[in-house]
């Protein structure tokens, strides 16, 4: 507390911080505010010029600060509409350090799954054939709808979600879905204390999860990839070598390896590691060549059978970030818009 | 600092320059990619006037990297490495692309043939500033050398070798070694026996003090790589203790089990349960089969073992592994016949009569089931006619595409031998007569004086389905006779189906234990078909004989030695250079998932459990990439194929897209 009211007689010199988000959940807000008590440091450090998840705020203020007035801006969410393009673009102009905080905005992660569909089906289906919608003069959101009082403007809808990086210039990168407290409080540290590493680096770890899952580890051969439903796992083995698709051998160390202490498989939200290009390509590789079968009859049967959404399996985090980044489009839609 | 790349690009005479215009690949690298300080073009690059150009660059200009679009690097990187390193830069730093099979040799248009030569040019430029040099290191050669397969091949490498002073293990999965050429009777053209000239060899090879002899053995691993091996061999258990038995061959006299020998005797005779496969085998110890003898099976007799004089039968004797050590492999495992009931027009196993080329040399042998008598399959009748039917299962869509080469000749002695024993006609029914080698056109035309009947045409049946009075009781034989332009029925008493040479049914699996690949037929790859045809992709790996592809006994021996020369060249040149070319695990960020632990093809990569990270044996490591491509947290790196490179050459394979306009403009 006193380090709190010390900083408050130094309001207006302290450096600025804001708190934005795109398409995002709010985890990572809860995160943030799950460094707890810490949470008061921050204040003490910073001055929060904007988050929309905990206070109120609005846009023309930041419209009017000078260009670069901010000191950091955590940015989580993906970019899926119009709305969300300007403020990354207002938030860059605005900001000396642009993060990419999430796994939405460090590689699109769940809304960037939406890139296997484009607009038109996803209106499709959220306005015309959900159980709960009723729509039968097939409403869809308008951009401009006049009613007396003049004309109401919604965001354009985008075909194509992106990520951060594929949208604004971004300095650092922080993984996880969410970023785990503790790292986070962390990456603020190291903020505060200006020893930031190179631009462009992701601020975590080197290692992957296995390098923090206490389980035991023998060579691979798998024959039989198996849905967490279908087994009990061994508490002691690794999970991949029971048949359970973990994706702790690919995803950047950072959560503690949570999820395979309490038996459930990695489903790596934190990302690729350093130096990977894709991490659903990576990862598939590294799965193929644990797969313990010589022909490719029984190699497809033990594909199709253990490993049956690919795209959910390999690309649930990071699809709009890849290489691929999205389904193919028919010709004249409207390009990454 | 930046690169000055040089790019040299090669007509090849016309095998490049016929479909791609090489002046204008070259002026195009040198105005257009960046950090080319000289692009030249030359009608043989390989020639030493070429090299010599490429040495007064580097040393003129300053180059500091070499770009070589010409043939492909298997052809002649050496040849430019060696011209970099003669002019004092590391030979790591040239990259050889090629633009003849890649484009001259596979496009008809030369404008696109053109345009694809640039891009493999811009990607090896963009590359090539991206490679490090590299210094290779040299390892002892371990002069102990291991054979697989002990017939007439590989017995002729490793006497080769063993007189020349070196040690072989000569590693055999039967209980003896001689191979099929033990079991033949006659050998064309010149007739002398199969026995009187391989049991020499076969008891010098047991007798010699450089050989060591494990028959009764198979491979279980081979790890490690030219120079030094690791090989674990699986002594299969004899339950006759080696070192004690005499080979009196009391225990087999009085073995009470007799059964159909399907190995030696091709199924025309009996072995004992105990037993050796032929009398004069090498080594004369004999083996119990468990699965015949009363002992195994019912737990009663032990005649053997009381009556054995030395006390060397051991029932409870085990499987025992061994680990060699060596540093060159031959491999000579042979090939194993065609299944004649695979054609069941021709009715092996069906009619008693029809004989397999193996059953009938059985048969003509002096030490076979008849006392070398042809007999029909009653034991006592001479055929009055006898018809030798060729390409079985050869040259054969349906079966084997290839010629198995020695079924020709095969037939011709098979002629010869019915007509010295018998009063029978023989009939030679064929495709083509292929005798080109040398006296065996002569041994052909001895066999037409001789009155052997020829027809030129492929059998469609032999049935016993009589149609006139002359073919009751007899085998018919239904054939088109080319020559003749009509359909002919024969009837014959005796029909011997010349069956296919086929690789052996493992042979895949063996390749996969020495990391050598086959072909589609399943015989073992050389390296080069002509150039270089005993060894093979994998260094320290050799191949000799019928394992290669089909052969008769002088091609064999033939490429026994020529195997044994490869490794005496190598063991006396002492030491080889191991490739830099490797794989490397940053050991800081590996989390030791052990993902890699499996999949690499030679062993090179192994699990530190205290550090909890995986480790790769240098020596060991060919630089594949396999790891580098499976590891997920992607902390192996691959020398001279890292993802900076492999990423520059991309980014320079697509110089037209990325940069649209310069493409334009040079395209055209």
């Amino acid at each position: 507390m006193s380090s709190a009211s010390g900083a408050a007689t130094a309001a207006g010199t302290k450096p600025k911080l804001a708190i934005y988000w795109a398409a995002s959940c709010g985890g990572c807000e809860i995160s943030i505010l799950g460094i707890d008590t810490k949470i008061l440091d921050v204040a003490a450090a910073f001055e929060l010029v904007m988050c929309p998840c905990i206070m109120d705020g609005k846009v023309r203020d930041i419209e009017q600060l000078e260009d670069g007035a901010i000191a950091v801006c955590l940015f989580n969410g993906s970019i899926r509409n119009s709305e969300q393009e300007y403020m990354a673009q207002l938030l860059r102009r605005k900001s000396k350090v642009l993060v990419a905080f999430g796994s939405c905005a460090h590689e699109g992660c769940i809304p960037g799954l939406a890139n296997l569909h484009d607009k038109q089906a996803i209106f499709e289906n959220s306005y015309q054939e959900t159980e709960s919608t009723e729509n039968p003069q097939r409403v869809r959101p308008q951009t401009a709808t006049t009613v007396p009082e003049g004309t109401l403007h919604l965001p354009v809808f985008y075909d194509t979600v992106r990520t951060l990086d594929q949208t604004v210039d971004v300095d650092y990168y922080l993984p996880g879905c969410p970023p785990e407290s503790p790292k986070i409080w962390e990456a603020i540290q190291a903020i505060v204390a200006g020893n930031l590493p190179p631009k462009g680096t992701v601020i975590g770890s080197d290692t992957t999860v296995c390098d923090d899952c206490k389980r035991i580890r023998n060579v691979k051969k798998v024959k039989q990839f198996k849905r967490t439903w279908e087994i009990i796992p061994d508490p002691e083995i690794c999970l991949l070598e029971q048949g359970l698709l973990c994706c702790g051998i690919a995803t950047r160390a950072g959560c503690g390896a949570l999820c395979p202490q309490v038996n459930s498989p990695c489903i790596g939200c934190y990302g690729p590691n350093n130096d990977v290009h894709d991490f659903g390509a990576r990862l598939m590789s590294a799965v193929a060549s644990v797969i313990d079968a010589d022909n490719p009859k029984d190699i497809n049967a033990i594909i199709s059978q253990g490993i049956p959404d690919p795209v959910g399996t390999f690309y649930r985090f990071g699809l709009a970030g890849s290489l691929l980044r999205r389904s193919k489009r028919p010709a004249g839609s409207d390009g990454g818009h | 600092m930046a690169e000055k790349v040089g790019v040299y690009v090669c007509h090849c005479g016309s095998n490049i320059a016929g479909k791609v215009n090489v002046e204008e690949v070259a002026k195009w690298a040198g105005e257009n990619l960046q950090d080319v300080a000289v692009s030249r073009d030359y009608k043989f690059m390989c020639s030493s006037l070429g090299q010599k150009m490429i040495e007064d660059d580097i040393r003129g200009e300053g180059l500091t990297r070499v770009v070589v679009a010409a043939c492909s690097p298997h052809l002649h990187e050496k040849t430019f490495r060696r011209a970099c390193t003669n002019a004092g830069l590391n030979p790591y730093l040239l990259d050889m692309t090629n633009i003849r099979e890649h484009c001259s040799w596979v496009h008809r248009d030369m404008d696109s043939a053109t345009l694809k030569a640039k891009s493999l040019v811009s990607a090896a430029v963009s590359r090539v500033k991206f490679q490090e040099p590299l210094e290779p290191t040299y390892v002892d050669v371990n002069p102990a050398t291991l054979v697989i397969g002990g017939g007439i091949a590989g017995l002729q490498a490793t006497l080769e070798l063993a007189d020349a002073g070196y040690h072989v293990y000569l590693v055999e999965r039967s209980p003896s070694i001689g191979g099929h050429m033990a079991q033949f009777d006659k050998t064309f053209p010149t007739l002398d026996c199969s026995a009187c000239i391989l049991t020499p060899k076969m008891s010098e090879a047991g007798q010699h003090e450089n050989v060591t002899l494990l028959t009764y053995s198979e491979i279980e691993s081979v790890k490690g790589s030219v120079g030094n091996f690791e090989v674990k061999v699986r002594k299969k258990a004899r339950r006759v203790d080696y070192d004690a038995c005499t080979g009196c061959g009391i225990c087999i006299e009085k073995c009470p089990r007799k059964v159909v020998d399907t190995e030696f005797e091709a199924g025309l005779g009996f072995r004992k349960a105990i037993y050796t496969p032929f009398p004069q085998a090498v080594p004369r110890v004999p083996v119990i089969d468990a699965d015949s003898c009363i002992w195994f099976q019912r737990q009663k007799c032990r005649a053997c073992e009381k009556l054995c004089p030395t006390d060397a039968i051991k029932f409870d004797q085990e499987d025992e592994t061994l680990t060699l050590n060596v540093g060159n492999i031959i491999l000579a495992t042979g090939w194993k016949p065609f299944e004649c009931r695979d054609i069941p027009q021709y009715g092996y196993g069906r009619l008693a009569n029809v004989y397999t080329s193996l059953e009938f040399e059985r048969l003509c042998n002096a030490a076979g089931p008849t006392n070398g008598k042809i007999v029909l399959r009653d034991g006592k009748t001479e055929p009055q006619s006898v018809a030798i039917i060729h390409c079985v299962g050869s040259r054969d869509v349906r079966h084997n595409e290839y010629c198995s080469g020695i079924c020709c000749m095969a037939s011709l002695k098979f002629g010869h031998l019915v007509l010295e024993k018998t009063k029978a006609n023989v009939y030679s029914f064929y495709i083509d007569m292929r005798t080109n080698q040398k006296g065996y056109e002569e041994f052909y035309q001895r066999l037409l004086e001789e009155g052997m009947h020829f027809v030129r045409g492929k059998v469609s049946e032999i049935t016993d389905a009589a149609r006139m009075p002359n073919e009751q009781g007899k085998l018919i034989i239904q054939c088109e006779d080319t020559l003749m332009g009509r359909q002919r029925r024969i009837p014959v008493d005796m029909v011997v189906l010349m069956g296919a040479l086929e690789p052996q049914s493992d042979a895949k699996e063996m390749g996969l234990k020495c990391g050598i690949s086959c072909s589609m037929q399943g015989f073992f790859t050389e390296r080069h078909p002509k150039l270089d045809p005993v060894a093979t992709m994998t260094d320290g790996i050799f191949v000799a004989g019928a394992c290669q592809g089909p052969k008769d006994i002088p091609a064999s021996v033939a490429q026994g030695a020529a195997a044994a020369a490869r490794v005496q060249g190598m063991i006396t040149k002492g030491k080889v250079m191991v490739e830099p070319v490797v794989a490397k695990i940053n050991e800081e960020a590996c989390s030791g998932c052990r993902i890699c632990n499996n999949i690499c093809p030679y062993n090179a990569i192994e699990y530190d459990a205290e550090r909890g990270v995986s480790h790769i044996i240098t020596a060991l490591c060919k630089g594949c990439g396999t790891c580098v491509s499976a590891c997920p947290a992607s902390v192996i790196s691959g020398a001279h194929f890292s993802d900076q490179q492999i990423d520059a050459e991309i980014e320079g394979v697509l110089w037209d897209v990325i940069r649209p306009k310069s493409a334009v403009v040079s395209a055209n």
